[in-house]
């Protein structure tokens, strides 16, 4: 992916210093003292206008966890978090954040409310942060971007297949045009045979709307196609940073050498 | 017991009046190592439940599926029953629904064993522990003794991996085992497939959506697509020539170009991927 010019300013877009979060962990015994899990232990990210940023790790790395503080959804024990310059709170996502950035889950089958019409489910966001103009002609441009048929708007959501509910997911966090496009795990739930259409839309969506990007994977194989820079996340700590091009060819740290190493690749004949 | 062959022709299945499965034929040779592939809802995972008799009884089965020779179609539940642990073996992607998560795990390890061959408890133990090491647990004598809860994702598939085979069955059928894995665990588990099925003690079918871990397990493939077989063919053929459209897709899925360039370009893999 070809970084667009924006990416030069020199203060970080969205900044997170020195993050700690720590969790109680359960008891083991009835009078046992109160332990913590650390999930983050100390880490920095930075990401830069126009940028996209992925944040890779195993289960339990601390990948989702990171993603939640960034944007005011996880109580940080030490450390800080901005926005464009703007101190970002832990009580919930605030609205002006949420008018800025927008996000993308990665079970579309939960994160469409099934009640409610496509047409609805894309809107709320326009109605809840209040923007002004016409909501139907912001609706009807963020569908026409997806490439999502004009009568989708009157369905519900169990009358589309999973890549196509991502897609209106995707609509949806997209259709009051935020500089920022979150994805956690956009494409592991998908179908395997949609899953290269989703990331290929992804990259051209950053590229018509000029957004930063921030994506948490826990498959590296993806990460050249939707990102420049990557973080490696383990057991709470950043292991490595770079670029997509020296993180694959010249890994400095062990650990993300055998993430690498573990990749299964088609042999060749 | 040595690797049995098994033929399937003409099998479908349909359910609730939907027909599922439309007439898929295939063979496994005694000892060979096949790969189904295919999308979600092609019917893959289907074809294994029908063989190995775990559709619901509201599933209309037609055709024929013969493990050595013998017609496994038509057969009663106990039939079934006595068939599954002792001559196949199955392995599914979630280890946490599969296992009972109420038992030791060494005791669910050798449950298939102990309904074959009645076993003393000493040597239901010794049993466990054998298992524990031939599928790669490290401390085998913990792990046994551990609830599914207390273990790894990683070491409960292998624990489920290590049921599967206690009665050494002839075919083992693994349902994408790897998927739900991270990807430096799903390394070791493929490992341990191929290590498995490599002396031809056990034929096998590993399902998957993921071509790139298909074609590290297995010497041939069958590409499925709505309740259908559209292509079969070796690993070099379907990776190199593919005819139909679902297995390009999935080439092109399973690999990404701009990958594929800075992993060539990465010399810390010194050695080119090749399959052994």
């Amino acid at each position: 992916m070809t970084t667009p010019n924006t990416a030069k300013s020199k203060t970080p877009f969205i900044d997170g210093q020195n993050i700690t979060v720590t969790f109680p962990a359960r008891k083991t015994a009835l009078f046992a003292r109160k332990s913590y899990i650390t999930a983050l232990n100390d880490v920095s990210i930075s990401v830069y206008k126009g940028q996209s940023l992925a944040i890779v790790g195993e289960s339990g790395s601390g990948k989702s966890t990171l993603i939640k503080a960034l944007f005011g959804l996880q109580r940080i024990d030490r450390g800080s978090v901005s926005f464009d310059g703007r101190p970002v709170l832990s009580k919930g996502r605030q609205r002006w954040l949420r008018a800025r950035s927008g996000i993308i889950f990665q079970d579309p089958y939960s994160s469409l409310d099934p009640r409610m019409s496509i047409g609805a489910s894309i809107s709320e966001p326009l109605e809840a942060l209040k923007i002004p103009g016409s909501h139907d002609a912001l609706v009807q441009e963020i569908l026409s971007k997806l490439e999502l048929p004009e009568d989708t708007l009157s369905r519900y959501p169990d009358e589309f297949s999973g890549g196509q509910r991502q897609r209106i997911a995707i609509a949806r966090a997209l259709v009051h045009s935020p500089e920022v496009l979150v994805g956690d795990e956009p494409v592991s739930a998908l179908d395997v045979l949609v899953r290269r259409r989703i990331i290929d839309l992804l990259a051209t969506l950053r590229q018509e709307m000029g957004l930063t990007m921030i994506s948490v994977t826990h498959d590296l194989g993806i990460v050249p196609d939707i990102a420049e820079r990557v973080l490696v996340l383990q057991h709470g700590r950043v292991v490595e940073e770079g670029s997509v091009a020296q993180i694959f060819t010249d890994p400095q740290n062990s650990y993300t050498r055998s993430l690498i190493t573990a990749l299964p690749r088609i042999p060749k004949f | 017991m040595s690797a049995l062959p098994l033929k399937v022709s003409n099998l479908s299945v349909s359910i609730d009046d939907k027909k599922l499965l439309h007439e898929v034929s295939f063979d496994v040779a005694a000892g060979e190592r096949v790969g189904f592939i295919g999308g979600s809802g092609s019917g893959k995972t289907l074809t294994a439940l029908a063989i190995s008799g775990l559709l619901p009884e509201s599933a209309k089965i037609t055709g024929s599926v013969k493990l050595d020779g013998k017609e496994l179609i038509g057969l009663n539940e106990s039939e079934l029953a006595q068939i599954r642990g002792e001559l196949v073996g199955m392995v599914f992607q979630e280890p946490k629904v599969a296992l009972n998560p109420l038992r030791k795990l060494g005791n669910q390890m050798t449950e298939a064993l102990d309904a074959h061959y009645t076993l003393t408890r000493k040597q239901r133990h010794e049993a466990a522990l054998n298992l524990a090491v031939r599928v790669g647990l490290k401390e085998p004598s913990r792990i046994t003794n551990a609830y599914p809860h207390e273990v790894s994702g990683g070491q409960r598939q292998r624990a489920a991996i290590a049921a599967a085979i206690s009665a050494n069955p002839g075919l083992l059928l693994a349902d994408e085992p790897t998927t739900a894995l991270d990807v430096t665990v799903q390394q070791g588990v493929i490992e341990l497939f191929r290590e498995l099925t490599t002396d031809g003690s056990s034929s096998l079918v590993f399902i998957t959506h993921d071509l790139a871990v298909l074609t590290q397990i297995v010497e041939r493939i069958y590409v499925f697509h709505e309740g259908k077989i559209v292509e079969s063919g070796s690993v070099a053929e379907i990776t190199t020539r593919p005819i139909s459209r679902v297995a390009k897709e999935l080439i092109l899925a399973a690999e990404s170009e701009t990958t594929n360039k800075l992993l060539e370009a990465a010399s810390f893999l010194n050695e080119p991927w090749e399959k052994s």
